[in-house]
C-alpha cells in the first residue's frame, strides 16, 4: 500500500534520511524506532509533503504522490500528530470533520457524506459520545484519540502517527496503540508509526524498522529486528533482550552498564 | 475502507451539529445592532432628525415618489450629503477593521495581532505625514493627497516586509511579524521627525494618526468601497481555511490545505482591505483587535461566523465610537481612534474579566 524507495532528505548540506525503502501493507503495522536524530520524525514529514525529498520515490497504493498539490497528498496519506497545543475552544466534532478538508472547496462547507465519515470515525475511536465536548476540556490521551478520528475522517489508505504515546500514562499507551491495531486490520489502513518506546513496539507492531543515523539498519519481525546485538549496535549501549512472558515478543531491559560496558555503581 | 453505515443513535449527532451550524441569532444580533448604531449616527448631530422623519426622507428618495415633504429642505441635505455618506464610510472601515483584524488574528495564531500588525498603520502613517510636510500640491489631487499617500505608504510597507519575510517560496509567519515589527518602528521614527520638522502641521497630522479624518461626501465611499468588499468577501470565504490554520502550518499542510497559497491570499486580502480603510480615515486602534475578541468570547472559536460577525461588529462599534466622538465634545470632534482606545480598552478588560472560559483558540 505504501511503497517507500530510496528517500533521501538533507535539510542544506545534512543528510537526515540516506536511501531508505522500505513497505507497508494493509492492514499492517510497521513501527520505525531508532535513537534521537535517527531520522524517525524527518521520514514522517518527508512522507506527507511537509519537506521536500531530494531524490527517492513514494507510492500509495501504486500512485506517485510527490508531484501531487497538498490537497491531493492529503487523500491518501493521514498524519496523526502528537496531542500537544490543540485547539481547544473546537468540539471534537469539529476537530474530526477538519479531517475532511481535503474533499471540501476553498469555502469547506461539508455535505452528507463528509458528516457521515466524521461520525464513523467518532465510533470507531469511542469518541461518540464526547462529539459536542471542548477539545481543551479532554486528557491528553483522549485528545490523541481526536487526532486519530481526524485521520481517520481524512479516509486515506496510509496512515502516519508521529510518536502518539509520548506525554500518556500506560494505560492510554496501551489504549491507543490498541485502537491504532484494531482500526489496521478493521479498516485494512497500511499504519506506519513511530515509536520511541521498544518494547510497546515489539508487542504492537507487525514489523519494525530500526533508524540509525538517517540508514535503514534492520528492518523485519520484531524478534528478528529487536535483538542485543542490533540495539548495541544502533543506540550504542548494552541491552538485555528476553521474551515477553505471555506472548514471547522481545522486552527489552536496560543492562545499566555505559556505552563501554562499564557500570557506575554495581559490581559484577 | 469503506465504512459500515452509521448506527442509528448517532442521527441525534447531526442534527445537533447542524443546529449548531445552521443558527442564524449571532448574525441577527449583530445585524440589528448595525441597523441600530447606523440609523443613530444618522438623526443623530447638531440638528436632531427623529428616526421616523429619517425613514420617510429615505422612502421617499428609494421609491422617488413625489409625496409632499413635512420635513425642512435642509434635512433633505444634512442626510444625503453629510450623514449617510459619514456613517457609510464608517461602516466600511469599521467593517475592514473588524474582518480584517479576526483574520489576522487566525492567520498569525495570535492573539495580540490586529490589522496593523505588519505595518500596514506606520507605511500608511508615514505616507500621510510625509504628503502633509512637502505640502502635497492640491492641484493635482485635492484633497486625495493625503489618502493616496497613505494608501500607497502602506501598500509600499507590506510589499517590502512581504519581501524580506520570504524564504524561497515559504513565508515563515514569526520573520513576518518580526519584518512588520521592525519596518513599524522604522516608519514610525520617520514620520516622528518628520512631524518635529514642520511644527505647524503638527496638530493635523497627530488627528490624522489617531483616525481624526474621516473624509466626508460620497467620493471617498466610492473610492474605498470596492477595495473593503472585495477585501472583505475574499476574507469571510477563507473561514474554513482559517480553521484549518489553527492546527498550525505542518499539520495544516498535512490536512489538505496549500498553505502558502491561503497564506498569502489573506495576507493581500486583509492588508489592501486595511490599507483602503485607513487612507480616508486615519489610524483607528483597537477595533480590529477588541471586536474579534468579543465575537470570539460570545459566538466561539469558528472562523466561518468569527469573520463575518466581527465584520458586522467592526462597522457598529466604529459607528458607535465615531458618535461619541462627535457628541463628547461637541461642536468639537474628537478623533474617532481617541474615543476607540478610550472606552474599547476598558470594555474589553470587563469582557475579558467576565469570560471565565479560555476563549483564544
Amino acid at each position: 500500500m505504501l511503497e517507500i524507495s530510496q528517500l533521501t532528505v538533507a535539510y542544506g548540506d545534512h543528510v537526515v534520511l540516506k536511501g531508505i525503502s522500505l513497505s507497508v501493507q494493509p492492514g499492517e503495522v510497521l513501527a520505525v524506532a531508532g535513537p534521537n536524530g535517527a531520522g524517525k520524525s524527518t521520514l514522517i514529514r518527508a512522507v506527507s509533503g511537509v519537506i521536500p525529498a531530494q531524490a527517492g520515490a513514494i507510492r500509495v497504493a501504486g500512485r506517485e504522490v510527490t508531484s501531487l498539490s497538498p490537497t491531493e497528498r492529503a487523500r491518501f496519506l493521514a498524519v496523526v500528530p502528537q496531542a500537544r497545543q490543540l485547539p481547544g475552544a473546537f468540539s471534537v466534532y469539529e476537530t474530526t470533520l477538519i479531517g475532511r478538508t481535503p474533499y471540501l472547496g476553498w469555502l469547506g462547507q461539508p455535505g452528507a457524506r463528509d458528516h457521515m465519515l466524521t461520525r464513523w470515525a467518532l465510533e470507531r475511536t469511542d469518541l461518540a459520545g464526547a462529539a459536542t465536548r471542548h477539545v481543551g476540556e479532554l486528557s491528553g490521551g483522549e485528545q490523541q484519540r481526536v487526532l486519530l478520528a481526524r485521520a481517520l475522517a481524512q479516509d486515506t489508505p496510509v496512515l502516519l502517527l508521529d510518536e502518539p504515546t509520548t506525554h500518556l500514562d500506560l494505560r492510554h499507551q496501551s489504549g491507543i496503540l490498541n485502537l491504532a491495531r484494531r482500526l489496521a486490520s478493521e479498516t485494512q489502513r497500511a499504519i506506519l508509526m513511530v515509536l520511541h518506546d521498544l518494547n510497546l513496539a515489539g508487542l504492537y507492531a507487525d514489523r519494525v524498522a530500526l533508524l540509525a543515523e538517517g540508514s535503514l539498519h534492520a528492518i523485519g519481525a520484531p524478534e528478528a529486528v529487536l535483538t542485543d546485538e542490533n540495539l548495541a549496535a544502533v543506540y550504542q549501549v548494552p541491552v538485555n533482550v528476553i521474551p515477553h512472558p505471555e506472548y514471547g515478543t522481545p522486552l527489552i531491559l536496560p543492562n545499566g552498564r555505559n556505552g563501554n560496558g562499564q557500570h557506575a555503581w554495581r559490581e559484577g | 475502507m469503506t465504512p459500515t453505515l452509521p448506527h442509528s443513535e448517532s442521527g441525534l449527532l447531526e442534527m445537533k451539529a447542524a443546529r449548531q451550524h445552521s443558527r442564524l441569532t449571532p448574525y441577527l444580533v449583530n445585524a440589528l445592532a448595525l441597523a441600530l448604531a447606523f440609523t443613530l449616527s444618522v438623526a443623530l448631530g447638531p440638528v436632531f432628525i427623529p428616526p421616523a422623519t429619517l425613514g420617510r426622507i429615505l422612502f421617499s428618495a428609494l421609491g422617488g415618489l413625489a409625496v409632499n415633504p413635512a420635513w425642512p429642505e435642509t434635512f433633505h441635505t444634512i442626510v444625503f450629503a453629510i450623514r449617510l455618506p459619514h456613517a457609510a464610510l464608517v461602516v466600511l472601515t469599521g467593517a475592514a477593521l473588524g474582518g480584517s483584524g479576526a483574520a489576522y488574528q487566525g492567520l498569525f495564531r495570535n492573539p495580540l495581532a490586529d490589522p496593523y500588525l505588519i505595518g500596514v498603520a506606520s507605511g500608511a502613517g508615514l505616507g500621510a505625514v510625509l504628503a502633509m510636510a512637502i505640502r502635497w500640491p492640491t492641484t493635482t489631487l485635492g484633497m486625495y493627497g493625503v489618502p493616496v499617500a497613505a494608501f500607497c505608504g502602506a501598500l509600499l510597507t507590506i510589499l517590502l516586509v512581504y519581501q524580506v519575510a520570504r524564504v524561497n517560496h515559504a513565508l515563515p509567519t514569526t520573520t513576518l511579524i518580526l519584518a512588520g515589527v521592525a519596518f513599524s518602528s522604522f516608519a514610525t521614527a520617520l514620520t516622528s521627525f518628520l512631524m518635529m520638522r514642520s511644527s505647524d502641521e503638527l496638530r493635523r497630522a497627530t488627528a490624522w494618526l489617531l483616525g481624526g479624518s474621516i473624509l466626508s461626501g460620497w467620493e471617498p465611499v466610492l473610492v474605498v468601497s470596492p477595495y473593503v468588499l472585495v477585501g472583505l468577501g475574499v476574507l469571510v470565504a477563507s473561514g474554513h481555511a482559517l480553521n484549518v490554520l489553527q492546527y498550525g502550518e505542518e499539520q495544516a499542510q498535512q490536512l489538505g490545505l496549500h498553505v502558502e497559497r491561503a497564506k498569502a491570499v489573506l495576507i493581500l486580502a486583509a492588508s489592501l482591505t486595511t490599507a483602503a480603510a485607513v487612507a480616508f480615515s486615519g489610524i483607528i486602534g483597537f477595533i480590529g483587535l477588541i471586536v474579534p475578541h468579543t465575537v470570539r468570547i460570545l459566538w466561539g472559536p469558528d472562523y466561518k461566523r468569527l469573520v463575518p460577525l466581527s465584520t458586522l461588529g467592526g462597522a457598529s462599534a466604529l459607528l458607535i465610537a465615531d458618535l461619541l466622538a462627535r457628541a463628547l465634545l461637541a461642536p468639537q470632534v474628537l478623533p474617532v481612534g481617541i474615543v476607540t482606545a478610550l472606552a474599547g480598552a476598558p470594555f474589553f478588560l470587563w469582557v475579558l474579566r467576565k469570560s471565565r472560559s479560555q476563549f483564544f483558540a
